[in-house]
Order: C-alpha cells, then sequence, then structure tokens
C-alpha cells in the first residue's frame, strides 16, 4: 500500500480489562498490519497481563479477547517484546504467559517463538531505533 | 517538518487534549506542516458538538473547529471509537438508524488506515495520552 517502510513499535502498558486500551490497541495494530509496515509490539508494566494465559472474563461481562495475541503471526507481526522486570515484580514467569508463534517462511514454514524477553535497558535500545512509537 | 498527532484521552477528564491543541498550534505558528490530528481512544470525544462547557472555562472542541478552519487543519474522528462512543456524523447516524449527527466543524470520521498513514507520511507522529 505504501513504498515506504517505517518501524512500527507498539507499546502496551496497561492490564487487559479495567480499561479499553489494551483492546482497542490490538484493533490498531490488526488494521495496521495491512500497510506492511516493520512491525514490533512491546509488553511492559502491567501490559504483561494482556498476553496472561487463562483468562476468564464471563464474571466481569466482558469478552476475552485474547485468543487473538495468538494470530497475530498470522497477521507477520512476528516480534513480540515482553520485559523481564515487570514479569518479575509482578511475579509473573515466561510459563503464564500465551505461547505466541509465527511461521518462518524464510525457513520452511518452521514454527518459531514470537516473544523475546529484553531487560528494560535492552527495551530502551530497541524503542530508539523506532520510526514510530505507539503508546497505549 | 511534517508532524502528525494523535490525541487518545477526552477533553477535560485529562490535559491531553488541551496538551495536543496547544501543542499544534504552536507547531502551526511556527510554520510547520501538520498533516493530520487523530483522535482515538476516549480522544474521539474531542469531536462532538454537543459539549457545552461553562462559559468561563474553554471550549476544547470549539478550538479544534477553528484551528482547523484557519489552517485547513485534518481532524480524524476513528469510525471504530466514535461508533463505541455515539460520536456520529450524518451518514453514521443514517446507516445506524439515530436520530440525529454530533460531530463537530471541521471533523471527520474515518478508519484507523488513517492513523497509520499519518505515521508513515510524517517525519513524527507525536502521541498525546495518558
Amino acid at each position: 500500500m505504501s513504498e515506504t517502510i517505517k518501524k512500527f513499535l507498539y507499546v502496551n502498558r496497561k492490564a487487559p480489562y479495567g480499561t479499553i486500551y489494551a483492546l482497542e490497541s490490538l484493533e490498531v495494530v490488526l488494521i495496521g498490519a495491512a500497510f506492511d509496515q516493520d512491525v514490533s509490539l512491546a509488553f511492559v508494566d502491567d501490559g504483561v497481563f494482556q498476553i496472561a494465559k487463562g483468562q476468564k472474563t464471563t464474571d466481569i461481562g466482558m469478552k476475552n479477547f485474547s485468543p487473538t495475541y495468538s494470530a497475530l503471526g498470522d497477521y507477520e507481526v512476528t516480534k513480540i517484546y515482553v520485559e523481564k522486570e515487570s514479569l518479575e515484580e509482578r511475579g509473573l514467569t515466561p510459563d503464564n504467559l500465551l505461547h505466541l508463534t509465527y511461521e518462518d517462511e524464510d525457513d520452511d514454514y518452521a514454527e518459531k517463538d514470537s516473544i523475546r524477553f529484553v531487560s528494560r535497558a535492552e527495551l530502551s535500545d530497541i524503542m530508539d531505533q523506532q520510526d514510530v512509537v505507539l503508546s497505549f | 517538518m511534517k508532524l502528525a498527532v494523535m490525541v487518545n484521552e477526552g477533553p477535560y477528564q485529562h490535559q491531553s487534549s488541551d496538551s495536543a491543541y496547544q501543542f499544534t498550534k504552536a507547531a502551526l505558528d511556527k510554520g510547520h506542516e501538520i498533516s493530520r490530528v487523530f483522535f482515538y481512544h476516549d480522544g474521539v470525544n474531542n469531536g462532538t458538538r454537543y459539549a457545552v462547557p461553562p462559559q468561563d472555562d474553554r471550549n476544547i472542541t470549539q478550538l479544534w473547529s477553528e484551528l482547523s478552519k484557519k489552517h485547513s487543519l485534518d481532524l480524524v474522528v476513528c469510525v471504530a471509537a466514535a461508533q463505541r462512543r455515539g460520536i456520529l456524523d450524518a451518514d453514521e447516524a443514517k446507516r445506524h438508524g439515530k436520530s440525529g449527527d454530533n460531530i463537530a466543524d471541521g471533523f471527520r470520521i474515518s478508519g484507523l488506515g488513517q492513523l497509520i498513514e499519518a505515521g508513515i507520511q510524517a517525519d513524527r507522529l507525536v502521541v498525546f495520552g495518558d
């Protein structure tokens, strides 16, 4: 759709429910995927809860939209950064998160992990390399 | 410089609409180009002409409308976020069987693609939120 390819980073900072930021951020990511840009997602602070597995929302009357994160690989969103310190501060480990994968078309469609665990300092460098940072 | 602006909070409750407006006005006054202001999340509430703040307070929607008129500023309200929050133009009102529209002068309703496009085309996308 556009010849310019920019590095887009979506920074998810809020818990999945309680506010609408997470849900509407995901809508931007899905629409943005059609623009063939170089897209990454970052989950920091309470944002790490967005990709926690085993979410059950029936009692709060809201839709559990977390299965959508598992579809991101099909949208060629394959770089998902999770900040280690944010996990640790909340007593979470990688085992508590959804297993997000993508099929690498350059490697005979081998299934690979989308999530990369990075330190706060590393994420700072990643942010520095972006052209567009959208913070939710 | 060519700039695009994103506003993610509603007016009055948060300062981000005021900050975005002041930033946009200052950038235009300095001769920069603002290619688009995109309203998302509760930011879409900047676009209702039905808000009636007290007379001794600023009317943020009216300030945007005036700025848009003066500089042909493109004020875009996200359609999906607007539908959730009852921001409608005439077409949307008709399509959803609502009795009236409330979009303010200078604002238009469009899709999220307009945000991504603004991010691609501008030198900087400046996000105002909480």
